[in-house]
């Protein structure tokens, strides 16, 4: 890769301006989110950035077999970048792969999940809107689709962590309305409040779900730092739908419509238990 | 903006020009001059040529490719080798591996691979058709050859694994290094499906 760098070289303010407009290129590190085809061969990425947050650019050449750019540029592929500035959009100068996460390839629901993470940062972020914070959460849970076994909280976890960094964070401490400690008793996560609702409030929420004890406990460990406990842990096919409608119906209610990519996800998910492996075609 | 000077039947044949898949607007309106100046004869071929395309052509009712007989004259030809069944994501992939020369099997088109993030599942694709044929036609050997990208892979893993249960030989082309590409600049991912794939000499 080229050490052309956007935030390189320091210089004079006399020449800045000047050289500013000369430095074309710059390097992101990024992760596909989506594609379209443009033209014959050529496709529009839209990249979610470590440096800039999201950004389209065009690729050119990538749909022909002897592209050199094709194989560093796969959906969900997390890749080094050199972005030229364009007139109208960016273009693509180098890439190279930093992780291909490869085990996704192997199993679909597994990329249906990756799908579902990329369309949901897809619609919560605009462009020109750097979080890091976002692109390390982004890189961390497609490497955890990839690997665990059951990535069904890694999913859950994104979600939760997704929205509170993007300032979503639900209340699961205390009543949302009535602001008293919560009882362990079966509360309910209400939407259009913004978190867990003791009993008697939750009927302020036409659109509460209902949320066992032991959902609010994960929801409680989901969103903080030693997350990777509830993956060891022995949860119940109950406890898993209260905590995946209540995120659902939470994401559901900020987006203001549904997401494409969860119809698509019920339905790969339906072609197989977590426990069947996936099938190896030869 | 367009200036007003444009005649009105011009503009609209530009902007149908325009709708056209990798024509810009100013090959819009070099293709509708082209036409302007053509003699009626060649204009009204290619109105025809399009009316046709819609009104002749549909999809095979066994294979889904497209035809303007069905069945579609490859599932017709007896001297294919209907033991084998090669699944592909376009009618254009048909025309790509007839051109090989290599194959003689049947096939089935699928219009698409399934793309979560575009909303693009299962259901949308000749999927459900494609296992009833296998049930029905019970091949010895069914070749999943969808693009070698993540689209195309989900594709496949997800017609295996309702395939295999019905005790067909699944199998996928091999992928790896392009012909007349450069090894140098090969992905991991492509070489190293390029070397599991590796063949004694």
């Amino acid at each position: 890769m080229t050490s052309v760098d956007s935030a390189g070289p320091v210089r004079s303010d006399a020449l800045a301006s000047n050289q500013e407009s000369r430095i074309r290129l710059y390097r992101v590190e990024a992760v596909v989110l989506r594609r379209w085809d443009l033209g014959e061969a050529d496709r529009i990425l839209n990249l979610y950035t470590r440096q800039r947050g999201k950004l389209r650019a065009v690729a050119k050449g990538v749909r022909r077999p002897t592209s050199r750019l094709a194989g560093h540029l796969e959906l969900f592929a997390h890749s080094n970048v050199l972005i030229a500035r364009g007139r109208d959009l960016e273009i693509v100068s180098q890439a190279e792969l930093i992780e291909p996460f490869r085990d996704l390839r192997r199993d679909e629901r597994r990329i249906g999940l990756a799908g579902y993470v990329a369309d949901l940062l897809d619609a919560l972020t605009s462009e020109d809107d750097p979080q890091p914070l976002v692109f390390e959460l982004l890189t961390e849970t497609l490497r955890g689709i990839a690997s665990q076994p059951d990535p069904f909280f890694v999913v859950r976890r994104y979600e939760l962590r997704l929205l509170g960094a993007l300032g979503y964070q639900p209340e699961l401490y205390r009543c949302v309305v009535c602001g008293r400690p919560l009882e362990p008793v079966t509360n309910a996560f209400a939407p259009q409040l913004g978190g867990v609702a003791c009993p008697p409030c939750a009927a302020r929420d036409p659109a509460a779900v209902p949320l066992p004890v032991g959902a609010v406990k994960a929801l409680r460990l989901l969103a903080g730092e030693r997350w990777a406990t509830v993956l060891e842990r022995r949860t119940g096919p109950e406890l898993r739908s209260a905590v995946e409608s209540a995120l659902y119906a939470y994401t559901r209610h900020i987006l203001g419509r549904e997401l494409a990519s969860r119809a698509v996800l019920d339905q790969l998910q339906l072609a197989g238990s977590w426990s069947a492996g996936s099938p190896s075609p030869r | 903006m367009r200036p007003k000077v444009t005649v009105e039947p011009v503009a609209r044949l530009i902007d149908e020009f325009a709708k056209l898949p990798g024509i810009g607007p100013k090959t819009a309106s070099r293709l509708a001059y082209f036409i302007l100046r053509s003699p009626r004869e060649e204009a009204t071929a290619l109105a025809h040529a399009i009316l046709e395309v819609k009104e002749r052509v549909s999809l095979c009712s066994v294979c889904f490719n497209i035809t303007d007989v069905d069945p579609c004259l490859i599932c017709q030809d007896e001297q294919r080798d209907r033991r084998t069944i090669c699944v592909v994501e376009d009618p254009l992939d048909v025309l790509a591996l007839e051109r090989t020369g290599e194959y003689h099997g049947l096939y089935h088109v699928l219009h698409g691979a399934i793309s979560p993030v575009d909303g693009i599942g299962p259901d949308r694709l000749r999927i459900r058709e494609l296992v009833a044929r296998v049930q029905a036609e019970r091949p010895d050997e069914v070749i999943l050859a969808m693009n070698p990208n993540i689209e195309g892979d989900a594709t496949a893993m997800y017609i295996a694994r309702q395939l295999l249960p019905l005790g067909v030989t699944v199998t996928r082309p091999a992928s790896g290094l392009p012909v007349g590409g450069d090894l140098e600049y090969a992905d991991e991912v492509t070489l190293g499906r390029a070397l599991a794939g590796r063949r004694v000499l």
